[in-house]
């Protein structure tokens, strides 16, 4: 459940930003989070709802946008879907990627009264 | 609310004890002292000890909600009195905020404990401190491991040991039985540790300059390896009597990690474990993992694991 913790950071992250523009309610959290990112998207939202509670995001909408993992292989330079790290290049059977995206654990934007 | 895994503990679960304080364990379990003979013990101040940057914020946010909620209270309460014109308009603003203004953050989930690794890595390269982050599945022989290890480097360098577990001072004690100074973090239901906590805990640590520091992470393949401690070297060690699949299964951690250990390999003839087909699995999400086959048991295969270590000390403060 590494997952609340990171809600937990993202949601201090929120406030932080939500106080420095005097805003009072956050009514809408973006947050685009990587196939490869390592958390486990229902468990994310899950946690998310938790970490919210008592805190001015106490009604915000969340949403989490899911970023799908691309990689590019390190031989061949073919670029593709990467679903997992250790999935070799469909073209040349290489393994380890360079990867492009799929990884991001990040707060985009935020909506707030 | 823990910080850490969403359990219904509060915050300052996370113990931080040397060998011999177990005793302080009990001031932490009852915080509410208040009339339990009255209506109502409000369980907010559960927080106040809490050591640590997030739930402060968290807890100011709490007024400003109760705030809002009094305010349409208040309004329906002189619906039918005379002046009931302005404070309809009042709520209606309050209410109706779809609109909204837009604030682009853009700024990674982990920050915080990115930047607190960051402030560890700086303090334990101007010790000339060589800081390994061990992390594997519970009873991988990691504790084992440290004592076998602090046994061989003690004579030649100074080594101090961080444990991490969610519960005793079993694993500390051991160490302290193994004779290195040692600091227990109890993560009460956390399943890692975090770079803030290893702060903490090195700073009753008494440490020296130039050494190795060995931080054994809580047991679990997944959750660490979302946390950067401020390590120079992750090593994550598998033993053989698990699958040797392991790197599949788990590829975030390999991926993360520097150095793989391969232990427990005295018991390789009465188990299916493939230590080429291991090695292969974990060199595909990380072909630059370094890899030691050893028996901690037998202590064969320690020795390249024990020079690899004193010649990574050195090359620090070389």
């Amino acid at each position: 459940m590494h997952e609340f913790s990171i809600a937990v950071n993202i949601v201090d992250i929120a406030i932080d930003h939500a106080l420095k523009a005097n805003a009072s309610i956050v009514n809408e959290v973006e947050l685009e989070i990587g196939e490869l990112s390592g958390v486990v998207y229902e468990a994310m939202e899950t946690a998310m709802e938790m970490a919210i509670k008592g805190t001015i995001l106490n009604n915000s909408k969340i949403n989490i946008i899911r970023i799908p993992g691309k990689g590019k292989c390190v031989s061949c330079n073919s670029e593709f879907e990467l679903h997992n790290l250790f999935d070799p290049c469909p073209e040349c059977g290489a393994f380890c990627p360079e990867v492009l995206s799929g990884k991001e654990l990040r707060i985009k934007s935020l909506n707030v009264d | 609310m823990c910080g850490t895994c969403g359990c219904g503990q509060p915050e300052d679960a996370v113990k931080i004890l040397k060998p011999g304080e177990e005793e302080h364990n009990h001031s932490y379990s009852h915080d509410h002292k208040h009339d339990h003979e009255g209506e109502d013990h409000s369980h907010d101040h559960n927080h106040s000890y809490s050591h640590s940057h997030k739930h402060d914020d968290l807890n100011h946010k709490h007024d400003h909600d109760q705030h809002q909620q009094h305010h349409e209270h208040d309004h329906e309460h002189h619906h039918d009195e005379e002046h009931h014109h302005d404070h309809n308009h009042h709520s209606h603003d309050h209410d109706h905020s779809h609109g909204g203004r837009q604030i682009e953050v853009e700024q990674n989930a982990l920050m915080q404990n990115d930047m607190a690794a960051q402030r560890n890595r700086g303090y334990f390269e101007g010790k000339g401190l060589l800081a390994l982050n061990l992390v594997s599945s519970p009873g991988s022989g990691k504790t084992s491991l440290l004592e076998k290890t602090i046994k061989l480097v003690k004579d030649k360098t100074k080594i101090f040991v961080i444990e991490g577990d969610q519960q005793t001072m079993n694993d500390a004690n051991r160490i302290d039985a193994a004779g290195a100074p040692v600091v227990q973090i109890n993560t009460g239901n956390g399943c890692h540790l975090d770079a803030d906590m290893v702060n903490k805990a090195v700073k009753k640590l008494d440490i020296m300059d130039q050494g190795i520091l060995m931080i054994e992470n809580v047991g679990n393949l997944v959750c660490p390896s979302l946390f950067d401690l401020g390590e120079s070297k992750r090593v994550v060690i598998i033993s053989v009597t698990e699958g040797d699949d392991k790197p599949l299964k788990y590829p975030t951690m390999f991926e993360t990690s520097d150095i793989c250990i391969i232990n427990k390999t005295d018991l390789l003839p009465y188990v299916d474990f493939d230590v080429t087909k291991a090695r292969e699995y974990a060199s595909r999400v990380n072909p630059g993992l370094k890899f030691f086959e050893l028996s901690v048991k037998t202590e064969e295969g320690m020795k390249p694991w024990i020079e690899w270590l004193m010649n990574k000390q050195k090359e620090l403060t070389a």
